[in-house]
């Protein structure tokens, strides 16, 4: 049941009134601006952007701005501004074999063609806290080379040729999509996929860490992880032919995964995959490794009652707006739901004491 | 490039994904250098909306859905009748603006002109800013070598 209580409106205005002159901070410091935080916190934006499941870098810069910080309130806020727009259409597939590669690396072949190329990566830094930063100063230019003009294919065709991994024939079929109806189970692949590329990173990261330490062990390789710029295409009803409307940095990763083979299937390598907006590299493999462990019925392979293999569980924990929604709900006035709670335990402890008291009395 | 004839789709669509893709920074200084603004009816004015963004399983499989893009569109007609769209990436509705304006006089007598001022110098720069990443990720490229160990000489 709820009440109505009043008075607490003046409290929320001056509580507002001190966030933001919080979110402000000294005011003898610079403000930050939105470009700064779109240029310089890009990896923030991206994972704002890749769970708010929109991709505008400017406003998740505002959001980060907006939410001091805390990437899941950027992310609530894009989620809410998303549910604004009028859907203009769904995009062609995107050819992220046509990539522009900022990064692509396998760790199964040495000599992919195109090879293996670093990009602005992390990885074989000391993560040692470099006090250089701490002072301004120029940038030295980042070296170049001869850039390559072909296409950088996938290392997975490579392997195609062999009938050795698991074949992804393509398909027309329109899939399910999340912002239109809600997650039925048991589900498929396209929306486990929905699900998986807008789901927590964190959450995400453990699921997959958790199918590395045993529970549903399908021992991984990555097979290719691409970052870069893609186009997007859209048919336009009015030209009458498809334009690209935009172009998008996405991070692909698809895992080669040890198969002995099943019932129906010879053995080979299997496919796990994952597609995220922006430089999303630990979110991309994660996700491919979950994406692998929730295949286990479509191969043929037990179900080992793991975790990451319990579609229901992965799919229904993996938002975090769902999930911070009903948490953080718990904090909000609950006076009559608990008043209601004190008046039965208190009765509780009557009718307790009460058997108790003629006990004592009658030894 | 100037006598060229504009009017073939792959050519249309050519000039629309480059100003849907370009970044309003880019585009509107030359378009605004440009300066000739022919008189136009909207026949939808500007408004922003989402684009679902699709991939494919393992790359090459079925259908999914990634997440939303922002995207701002727009249709004019020119007062000859011809008619422009801007379709483009974000929420600007001047680049709208300007894309649909561009798109329509491409396909008028003054086609030449603004590709030469307006179409080409943003190709350059998109191509530009694309070949440096581009050279700046071939430095970063592995050049494996190896190491001779063991009995064997």
């Amino acid at each position: 049941m709820y009440v109505a209580v009043k008075g607490g409106e003046t409290a929320i205005e001056n509580a507002h009134a001190w966030l933001a002159e919080e979110r402000r901070g000294a005011t003898d410091i610079d403000e930050l601006s939105i470009v700064q935080i779109r240029e310089q916190l890009g990896l923030a934006v991206n994972r704002v952007m890749a769970e708010g499941s929109l991709y505008d870098p400017d406003l998740a810069a505002l959001a980060i701005k907006q939410s001091r910080g805390d990437l899941i309130e950027a992310i609530f806020l894009i989620r809410a501004y998303r549910t604004t727009l009028p859907r203009f259409g769904y995009s062609n597939p995107v050819k992220t074999d046509e990539m522009a590669c900022d990064r692509r690396i396998s760790a199964t072949f040495k000599d992919a063609p195109g090879g293996q190329v670093l990009g602005p990566t992390f990885d074989y830094t000391h993560r040692l806290l470099d006090f250089k930063l701490a002072a301004e100063g120029e940038v030295p230019a980042a070296p170049t080379a001869q850039p390559r003009t072909e296409a950088t294919p996938h290392i997975t065709e490579f392997l195609k040729g062999e009938d050795i991994i698991q074949d992804e024939p393509a398909s027309d079929t329109t899939p399910g999509d999340l912002t239109r109806e809600p997650m039925e189970l048991p589900s498929n692949r396209p929306l486990r996929l929905q699900s998986l590329t807008r789901g927590d990173e964190g959450f995400v990261l453990g699921m997959a860490y958790s199918t590395q330490r045993g529970y549903a062990r399908n021992h991984a390789f990555v097979g290719e992880l691409r970052i870069g710029k893609v186009a997007v295409e859209m048919d336009i009803p009015e030209l009458g032919f498809a334009i690209d409307i935009g172009e998008i940095e996405l991070t692909e990763c698809e895992t080669v995964n040890q198969f002995k083979g099943s019932k129906t299937e010879p053995p080979q390598f299997t496919r796990g995959y994952g597609l995220v907006f922006g430089q999303s590299e630990r979110k991309s493999i994660a996700m491919a490794l979950v994406d692998r462990a929730l295949r286990w019925e479509e191969l043929g392979e037990d179900n080992l009652g793991a975790p990451a293999q319990d579609e229901e569980f992965v799919l229904s924990h993996a938002d975090n707006i769902q999930a911070t929604g009903f948490l953080e709900h718990i904090k909000l006035p609950h006076y009559v739901d608990f008043q209601s709670e004190l008046e039965l335990v208190r009765k509780l402890r009557r009718e307790a004491e009460e058997r108790i008291t003629p006990k004592e009395a009658a030894e | 490039m100037t006598d060229q004839t504009y009017n073939s789709k792959a050519t249309r669509q050519d000039w629309m994904g480059l100003l849907a893709r370009a970044p309003e920074s880019a585009l509107m200084p030359l378009w605004d250098k440009y300066e000739v603004r022919p008189n136009f009816e909207w026949l939808r004015s500007p408004e922003v909306g989402g684009v679902m963004v699709r991939g494919r399983t393992g790359g090459t499989g079925a259908r999914f859905n990634i997440g939303e893009m922002t995207v701002t569109r727009c249709s004019l007609v020119l007062q000859d009748g011809t008619v422009g769209h801007g379709y483009v990436q974000g929420r600007s509705k001047s680049k709208a603006q300007a894309a649909a304006l561009i798109d329509a006089l491409m396909q008028t007598s003054a086609a030449g002109a603004v590709h030469d001022q307006v179409i080409a110098p943003l190709e350059g720069q998109i191509q530009s800013a694309r070949t440096d990443r581009a050279s700046k990720a071939a430095a970063t490229k592995v050049e494996f070598f190896t190491m001779v160990r063991g009995e064997d000489t």
